[in-house]
């Protein structure tokens, strides 16, 4: 739904190194800091994984790392809580189906 | 294995003034917290704090999140970050820990000071499990520490204190608040907050609730309705809303896990957001080693927050011999006058009361 450039108490949003992240091969731009789920939503995403009996969308709740909502498969790990994890330039992420799979074959 | 006198888990406003209480008097502490960046909630409370100047208000939130870390810094305090604790054993004394998710570290711990915080509490109805629907602390996070916007159209669900300075504050960020939308017959917030709220033109729903969300990929538009004086939905009053966000601010619950694993006693407190451990008067469990502050004692401010874990703080290096039992005492006494006056007035003689009882259930108990 996009940054928050400007801000009454915060002041300008400062400049940080902008870092590409890809969703499902497709990339975004992200900046450096930036938590996984913010990026995403800041790009209008709205659905971060679905779930599992009746494929049904689902995004941030808590968004402080707690209720694990917006779990998604990161750099082929899955489950992981993208509200509380930071980008990284490159970064593959994938919308989770219901508990996820290890890409790549078998637990690491 | 790591050795250390006191342990305090989770660097919120409770944990870091424990930490510096306990610091100024000789304590060598270890700060835990599983997140990337310390301050707890903190950073996304922007604005001024109530009280006296004594609980520094008129001071931003975020403000006196970086003053405890720089004070933290200045005293040396070790922090880790990125650390979980996942076990608890002999009566609080040995702690399992995770950290960086990766290395498993046992911690022998004299002393505990568990200030875990709280967790919001979500309401449900059709559709509240779309996209959009969120945490009002979640929007809080995502403006004002993300700098995202989660929507443009929202609704909030709460007309407390949260409820209405995290509609303020959607507003700051650029949003439209649609409706604040509170079940009980009048608003809950403190008046300086509704008022802003009020004057930028948003309109308040009391006695209402939201009955259903729709949307498919997201949430489009909510139904209110009315409610009587027994909370049940009355048919026909339903009033149509588009939205892209709804934001739930229906009270916070207490974050218990690691006092129940330390076996300390429970009781009910509804007031202060449902089980909580009793405490005597020094935050000291049933467990005598482990002590508690902040929303994990009962969910009140920050400003709380502060003077429980400053409480605890000396007690803890009172009891470890570090001060004499006489400062501890003045200093509690000065900190118990900073509670009182938290604690009073309209908004604050409810929870006042509910932490008289959880010391008198305490000293029932024999702690």
């Amino acid at each position: 739904m996009g940054r928050i450039e400007k801000h009454p108490i915060l002041g300008d949003l400062p400049e940080r190194r902008e870092v590409t992240i890809y969703l499902d091969g497709k990339p975004y731009p992200a900046q450096e800091g930036d938590m996984i789920a913010a990026a995403l939503i800041a790009n209008g995403v709205s659905t971060l994984r679905f779930t599992k009996n009746e494929h049904k969308p689902r995004s941030i709740f808590c968004g402080i790392g707690r209720c694990t909502d917006c779990v998604m498969i990161v750099d082929g790990k899955p489950n992981v809580r993208t509200c509380v994890t930071p980008v990284r330039d490159g970064m593959q992420i994938r919308t989770q189906e219901g508990t996820g799979s290890w890409e790549g074959g078998g637990a690491k | 294995m790591t050795r250390a006198e006191l342990v305090i888990v989770g660097a919120g406003p409770a944990g870091l003034s424990a930490a510096i209480e306990a610091a100024k008097n000789g304590v060598k502490v270890l700060l835990i917290d599983e997140n990337a960046k310390p301050g707890g909630q903190l950073f996304k409370q922007i604005h001024k704090f109530f009280g006296s100047k004594a609980h520094r208000a008129g001071v931003r939130g975020y403000v006196i999140g970086q003053q405890l870390l720089q004070e933290t810094e200045e005293l040396g305090i070790e922090v880790w970050l990125n650390s979980e604790v996942c076990g608890i054993e002999d009566s609080g004394h040995l702690l399992w820990v995770i950290r960086d998710g990766k290395e498993s570290v046992q911690v022998r711990a004299e002393k505990l000071i568990l200030s875990t915080g709280a967790s919001e509490n979500a309401v449900t109805f059709p559709g509240w499990n779309l996209p959009g629907v969120m945490g009002a602390g979640a929007a809080q996070t995502m403006i004002n520490v993300h700098r995202v916007l989660p929507g443009k159209h929202i609704v909030m669900v709460g007309s407390g204190n949260v409820g209405v300075i995290v509609s303020y504050q959607l507003l700051q960020a650029g949003a439209s608040v649609e409706a604040i939308v509170e079940a009980a017959p009048k608003i809950g917030g403190y008046g300086v907050h509704t008022a802003k709220v009020c004057r930028a033109g948003v309109p308040f729903y009391v006695g209402h609730t939201v009955k259903k969300a729709y949307g498919t990929d997201r949430v489009e538009a909510v139904d209110l309705i009315a409610l009587d004086e027994k909370f049940r939905q009355i048919p026909g009053t339903e009033i149509h809303l588009a939205c892209d966000t709804v934001c739930l601010a229906t009270g916070l619950t207490p974050l218990t896990e690691l006092a129940w694993l330390a076996g300390c006693k429970f009781d009910f407190i509804g007031a202060l957001g449902g089980n909580i451990p009793m405490h005597n008067e020094k935050m000291q469990t049933s467990v005598p080693n482990v002590y508690i502050a902040g929303d994990i004692a009962g969910t009140e401010e920050a400003s709380t927050a502060m003077e429980e874990g400053r409480l605890a703080g000396v007690n803890v290096a009172c009891a470890l011999g570090h001060c004499t039992a006489e400062h501890a005492k003045t200093r509690s006494d000065e900190i118990w006058e900073n509670l009182n006056a938290l604690r009073c007035g309209y908004f604050g003689q409810r929870r006042r009361d509910a932490k008289d009882l959880i010391l008198k259930k305490g000293a029932d108990l024999g702690i």
